[in-house]
């Protein structure tokens, strides 16, 4: 199999959209309304997110023949913690401030149902490869519903964008103000309801028969 | 008339099935049942027939705002004389405050009209009434000073996230004229609440000296015991507030109709009032502060309440429906709306997140009360059969 044969690349473009972690699997909600009141906490949130899914994959899946499966879940959270906590060092020494902002959310990738997902549904079957770009891909999936959800809190929430401000000072005057309860985690989870209502409008096999 | 109905005769046959123009068939059929007596019957299985339908419900439930709604608009004109000390009889009082209240009402009814046409269109629904009422009591929940285009987003928001998304009237599981208001609380808490926001132009001009413009609540969050209106003021509605909501007499004329023509549950407001009173008293047992001295019958006149109590607690799609559950229901607003006043200063006015909660929970209560009815009786058919 080549290193970017079709099925490798389905394996990277179905997270982004009928396999999406979010929006399809229902998985890492919290901590898409935790980290996105501001887009630039959003797209390091979902590059770390996206870093620890493909390299925990990577790492589990070139071990998976080894792992007795009474403790593969001891093994998995202790191949994610340590690289959550190489994550988390790294954001410290580059990205200070966001990793401020951050808080207590990066530790808590640790517990983000996205990667136990998929070491545990994709990595412990498959080759090493296939399994990094999985992890790549719904790393991927993750952080696009993240930004998008960034960008509008900020931009509606605090009236910019990566910490610029857009609006422009004659909106402020005509009376607008900025919209308070985008800075709520609330409407996080509104708008992650109206990017699930516009998918599943546009991707008719996703809606469930009931 | 005659002309009227016959250009509509004329026109039908482009909006039925097959015509040019069918696809705003339900368009069509709002304006011409709006303007004539819709002709069609009931043609299959049993059907009950009454004279109340819901056109009826809500021109009803309109009657019983609209002396709520004279009231407000005299009030805004009041007081505004009040701040800026400008005499004006009471016909220039209540003509300057309803020149001011129809932008609101425009603006509300025409937003929520609009989604509801739109919706019902993509839906190939009719378009039905519901949002005639939601569309006077928003506007009467608000502060007069709410910029136009706030209250558009806030109208807009309610009726596509509160009512559109669950499947249109009668599916709603909240309220949608308190979502409105519950969406600009916490999107615009500075042109929701404070003292400012209550008596039109209070922002832009200097106020005659002493007048301060804050409503009962708002004083009383402030700890300004002393300078709060009188019960007789609040009673009467003389006072600063939202629109509709300050007049307690205009009101019970609302809840009399209500009650009279049964639209509105007494069960609801009954239960709703003995739920803040025992909770105001038990309150007043232990005075640890001047709030929780307050009476426990004040509670009744202040804020939203009455108006929350008669018009939006009584919401027939929202309340409980089980007769034991509307009385839990009730009691509990009431008891949530004085625990939320007294113990959370940062949201003065209890009433509508009590509302809102209750409305989340009264299926639940629905539930329970069901299974009781279920359990008992299936106890009694065992004695029996036993017997």
């Amino acid at each position: 199999m080549s290193i970017f044969s079709s099925k490798n690349f389905k394996l990277l473009s179905s997270p982004l959209n009928l396999q999406n972690p979010i929006t399809v699997q229902i998985l890492g909600i919290c901590s898409a309304l935790a980290v996105t009141v501001k887009l630039k906490p959003a797209i390091v949130m979902g590059l770390s997110v996206m870093v620890v899914t493909a390299i925990s994959n990577l790492v589990i899946s070139a071990m998976r023949n080894y792992i007795p499966p009474r403790i593969r879940i001891i093994v998995q959270l202790v191949v994610v913690a340590t690289m959550v906590i190489l994550v988390d060092q790294l954001l410290r020494a580059f990205v200070y401030d966001v990793s401020k902002q951050l808080s207590v959310y990066v530790g808590l990738i640790i517990t983000n149902c996205i990667i136990m997902g998929r070491l545990e549904a994709f990595a412990m079957g498959n080759k090493p490869w296939p399994s990094f770009v999985d992890g790549i891909g719904n790393g991927l999936g993750y952080a696009m519903i993240l930004i998008v959800i960034g960008f509008i809190r900020e931009l509606f929430g605090s009236g910019a964008v990566l910490g610029y401000n857009v609006v422009p000072k004659s909106f402020y005057d005509f009376g607008y103000i900025n919209n308070g309860m985008m800075i709520m985690p609330t409407m996080a989870l509104i708008l992650v309801g109206v990017i699930i209502w516009i998918q599943r409008s546009f991707n008719k096999e996703l809606i469930e028969k009931d | 008339m005659k002309s009227l109905r016959k250009f509509l005769d004329n026109k039908k046959p482009l909006f039925q099935k097959g015509g040019k123009l069918a696809k705003f068939g339900s368009t069509f059929g709002a304006i011409e049942t709006f303007l004539f007596t819709p002709n069609h019957t009931s043609k299959s299985g049993v059907h009950i027939h009454d004279a109340i339908d819901l056109k009826r419900t809500m021109t009803v439930v309109i009657l019983a705002l609209v002396p709520a709604m004279l009231f407000g608009s005299w009030n805004i004109g009041y007081q505004n004389g009040l701040a800026f000390g400008i005499e004006r009889g009471i016909i220039d009082n209540f003509i300057f405050g309803f020149l001011k209240l129809i932008p609101l009402l425009v603006v509300s009814y025409g937003v929520g009209l609009g989604i509801e046409f739109i919706a019902a269109q993509i839906r190939g629904h009719e378009v039905n009434e519901g949002y005639l009422v939601t569309g006077i009591l928003i506007p009467l929940i608000m502060p007069v000073n709410i910029p136009l285009w706030m209250l558009a987003l806030a109208v807009a928001f309610a009726v596509i996230f509160g009512k559109e998304i669950f499947g249109g009237t009668g599916y709603n599981i909240m309220n949608v004229a308190l979502l409105a208001r519950a969406f600009l609380f916490f999107a615009y808490p500075s042109q929701m609440s404070g003292d400012s926001v209550w008596i039109y132009d209070l922002p832009n001009k200097v106020p005659i000296d002493g007048f301060s413009g804050a409503t009962p609540l708002g004083q009383i969050g402030q700890g300004a015991v002393s300078k709060m209106a009188s019960f007789h003021d609040m009673f009467m509605g003389f006072i600063p507030g939202s629109i509709g909501e300050t007049s307690i007499i205009a009101i019970l004329i609302g809840a009399a109709i209500l009650i009279f023509t049964g639209i509105g549950s007494w069960k609801i407001m009954l239960s709703v009032v003995l739920g803040t009173l025992s909770m105001g008293f038990l309150c007043n047992l232990f005075p640890l502060n001047d709030y929780m001295a307050l009476p426990g019958y004040y509670h009744l006149v202040m804020g939203g309440f009455a108006f929350g109590t008669v018009f939006m607690a009584t919401d027939p799609v929202t309340a409980s429906h089980t007769e034991k559950g509307k009385w839990i229901y009730g009691f509990m607003i009431g008891v949530l709306v004085v625990l939320i006043r007294i113990f959370n200063p940062a949201y003065p006015e209890g009433m509508m997140l009590a509302i809102l909660l209750m409305n989340v929970w009264s299926p639940l209560i629905d539930y329970f009360v069901v299974e009781g009815h279920i359990k008992r009786r299936m106890k009694k058919a065992k004695l029996k059969a036993n017997a």
